[in-house]
């Protein structure tokens, strides 16, 4: 009861003197991509380093500001700094060098000449590749220089595990002040406003879902995290609670001051270990300062949080699951209504954000509804963090505002199409799948779409969490609806009989096209299919399980007739149907295509033309790649 | 028939753990995954007896914790071999060209059709749906190191790597 009231200004005042007195600042990614390109023993070798030259180096400002050495060099770990083609990233500030691809032995280099001798180690600086230009750091950079990044600003720039930090650049605030001087009614009123709507996938307004719960009655509401980020190919929410995991948590403080809950679960994917040491830390941090826990700011009311590692189950993605799942059942999902707003976690009105929508809550509430509103298009206000990944030159976290086109996205931030080994050739744009397995490919014709949950929708896509895997013409967009039909038929929970039994049936058929077994009858039965799993599922999984089918259908209809019917595959990838054959009068009789087969395949006369044995092939390719002369055709 | 319903040494052990994790979760059933978890995190598998014994100490049926021990993709039932190589085939894996990689692994492993452990048990290979790293696509983990930019080759060579270090073949 007698708990002092917390000082955020004092904390930040003294973390800011104390981080000023340091002469500069070491930044090293430790994201998940920069740590598994070593990053780790990036921030050892600074250290030793550092120390070995005998400068003065920290990697933890002292809470003790006089503890601080004057003219240390702090080395401190960020979260995803987004760029993760180009990691381990390592940014020396004040100077704003971004070093990429940086190894434990460049560092004595750095070390000499930009800590001593306040130079640029040239060699590491990014060099954009089309113009040839040496960028100094991310203002030069096309990559950063094109984005817009709200959510991501602090990510990729502040100590994760330091809730100092967060603070000092005013984090907490927005919750303190929400907490003593807001109703729930008026926090839910500024998030309506704001048009804020849920960044997981549904594109529900934020402030309309916790005001449902807010007029509930009770004591006892929750608030959930969800951080089961399981689409493949998003990893946006993993960045966010791995680089400002306090953004979330302050998210969530003042959902339930929206809602009236006073305890709380933040979900976790199992398949994220990082994210789930950081998010623990950051709540045990909040806790030991008193920012969670009872008397929150001297309201005397309370909220406890707790963190929940996932155990491997996408569909726990989805709300009511999600909620049996913590309850410790089988993650299956329940009819709604009643929708968790009503009677969620144990039976009580909880509400369920995602990850980055929690992280946009205190940027709402500190700029005001209006301000947020003044980016994105009129029906979804604000920036989106998208996951930009496959055949593009710069793959990475990115965040633009709503109503940027696909163009933009591809060419300008990402840098154009690739080939599988990461080169610009001539293969050109296919299509981009956005919103994972419940989501869609879209084709060239929609690249310049303004981008947002509605026009999307329109488009047969979805903005779903925000993965953006782009896709070069040597993709084959049959077996790209396989490999979706797959993963959701694997995590299909069983429950629904047309997405248990269909989704395996709407496999077989994609198969049969693959593997050249097709017939006529086939492409109607699997529209027939698809129109039926998405009607006859409970929960979003099923429901949204044809779409990738029915848009690449839509789409790419030809190249889905011509493995039925010529029994080819246009981009050359399924085996079953590719026949391998020598072009005579291309073919030189050099050999190479003899030496290189594994099987034994292909028989030939030097300086005659080759021949491939169809009964022996394997069709691995090999040949097709050896041959000079572009003599190998049909893989 | 004496010994089987004799505990061993090491079951009596086995069970002590269990206890000790059952008790820091205060024997509460909805922290049915955390207690799994955590049993599985000791024992790098879920025993059947375990499960069994769980139930019985969280009073729910054997089918409700068998049910959940089945449900989840993290739990397993079989034990592992002491490297997992998991392969990740998310969507920008896929596109990347993660399958060769994964059949590249599996033949230098030997691993027959439907077997996922060699026979030593010291392999593991499993493919996972995303493992969240998709800017170095496509991406290889072996126990928790994280292999990005991966290709066959590379991937055969880490296995090498692992058998030359355990002093195999």
């Amino acid at each position: 009861m007698s708990q002092p009231i917390m000082d955020l200004a004092k904390i930040a005042r003294d973390y800011t003197a104390a981080a000023e007195k340091t002469a500069r600042r070491v930044i090293v990614c430790a994201g998940t991509g920069c740590v598994a390109n070593g990053a780790l023993k990036v921030v050892d070798a600074f250290v030793r380093e550092i120390a070995a030259k005998g400068l003065p180096v920290t990697i933890e400002l002292s809470k003790d500001e006089e503890l601080v050495h004057g003219d240390a060099v702090l080395v401190s770990k960020s979260g995803c700094q987004g760029f993760c083609q180009m990691g381990p990233l390592v940014r020396i500030a004040p100077d704003g060098f971004l070093y990429t691809r940086v190894t434990a032995d460049d560092v004595p280099e750095i070390i000499a000449e930009t800590l001593v001798g306040n130079r640029a180690v040239e060699r590491l600086l990014y060099h954009d590749p089309l113009t040839g230009e040496t960028c100094r750091g991310t203002e030069d950079i096309t990559f950063y220089k094109r984005q817009e990044r709200t959510v991501l600003k602090d990510c990729g720039n502040i100590d994760p595990e330091d809730i100092r930090e967060y603070i000092s650049l005013g984090g907490y605030r927005a919750a303190e002040r929400t907490w003593r001087e807001l109703s729930p009614k008026a926090v839910c009123e500024e998030i309506t406003l704001s048009g804020l709507r849920g960044r997981g996938g549904g594109g529900f307004p934020a402030g309309k879902k916790w005001e449902f719960a807010r007029v509930q009655p009770g004591l006892k509401k929750y608030i959930i995290c969800n951080g089961d980020e399981g689409d493949p190919g998003a990893f946006m929410d993993r960045s966010v609670m791995e680089g400002n995991p306090h953004s979330v948590i302050e998210g969530m403080m003042i959902a339930a001051r929206g809602i009236g809950a006073n305890e709380g679960y933040i979900y976790v994917r199992a398949e994220y270990p990082l994210a789930v040491k950081r998010v623990r830390k950051a709540v045990e941090e909040a806790a030991a300062m008193g920012i969670l826990g009872d008397n929150i700011f001297g309201s005397g009311l309370s909220l406890h949080l707790h963190v929940m590692e996932g155990a491997g189950a996408f569909v726990c993605g989805e709300e009511t699951a999600l909620i049996a799942s913590i309850e410790g059942k089988r993650g299956m999902p329940t009819p709604k209504p009643p929708f968790p707003a009503v009677s969620g976690l144990w039976g009580k009105p909880t509400i369920i954000n995602n990850v980055e929508t929690l992280a946009c809550v205190p940027i709402v509430m500190n700029m005001g509804a209006a301000e947020f509103r003044r980016v994105g298009t009129q029906g979804s206000p604000g920036t989106k963090t998208f996951a930009l990944t496959g055949h593009v030159v710069n793959t990475g976290l990115i965040e633009v505002p709503f109503g940027s086109t696909l163009r933009e996205i591809v060419y300008n931030i990402g840098g154009g199409v690739t080939d599988d080994a990461g080169n610009i050739t001539g293969e050109g744009f296919k299509s981009v799948q956005i919103g994972g397995p419940s989501g869609g490919c879209l084709t060239e014709e929609y690249l310049d779409l303004p981008l947002d949950f509605d026009s999307l929708k329109d488009a047969g896509a979805m903005v779903g969490s925000g993965g953006l895997v782009v896709m070069n013409q040597r993709t084959c967009m049959v077996s790209m609806a396989r490999f979706f039909m797959q993963f959701i038929q694997n995590e299909s929970c069983g429950k629904c009989v047309l997405c248990r039994e269909g989704t395996k049936q709407m496999l077989s058929l994609l198969d049969d096209i693959i593997e050249g077994r097709a017939d006529a009858g086939t492409l109607d039965l699997l529209e027939q299919l698809a129109g039926a799993v998405g009607k006859g599922s409970l929960c979003n999984l099923g429901k949204t399980a044809p779409n990738p089918v029915l848009s690449t259908l839509k789409s790419f209809r030809a190249e889905y007739e011509a493995h039925v019917f010529q029994k080819r595959c246009p981009a050359g990838r399924c085996k079953a149907l590719l026949s391998p054959e020598i072009l005579a009068d291309k073919c030189k009789g050099c050999g190479l295509c003899l030496k290189v087969c594994p099987v034994g395949a292909i028989t030939g006369e030097r300086r005659q033309p080759h021949v491939i044995n169809a009964e022996v092939c394997i069709k691995c390719g090999a040949c097709a790649q050896a041959c000079k002369f572009n003599a190998i055709v049909g893989m | 028939m004496q010994q089987a319903t004799q505990p061993t040494s090491a079951m009596v052990r086995k069970f002590e753990k269990v206890c000790m994790i059952l008790d820091a979760y205060k024997r509460d059933a909805s922290k049915l995954i955390p207690i799994l978890q955590a049993i599985q995190e000791e024992y790098r598998y879920l025993p059947e007896e375990v499960l069994t014994f769980v139930a019985t100490s969280l009073k729910l049926s054997p089918a409700r914790v068998y049910g959940v021990a089945t449900f989840y993709a993290h739990f397993a039932l079989e034990p592992k071999g002491k490297y997992i190589i998991r392969l990740c085939d998310g969507t920008a894996c896929h596109v990347k060209q993660s399958i060769p990689i994964l059949e590249a692994i599996r033949k230098r492993l030997g691993l027959a059709d439907g077997k996922n452990t060699t026979p030593d048990m010291l392999f593991t290979v499993e493919t996972v749906s995303c493992l969240g790293a998709c800017g170095l696509a496509p991406v290889v983990v072996v126990n928790d190191d994280v292999h990005g930019q991966m290709t066959p080759e590379k991937a055969v060579a880490l296995v090498e790597e692992i058998l030359k270090s355990e002093g195999a073949e």
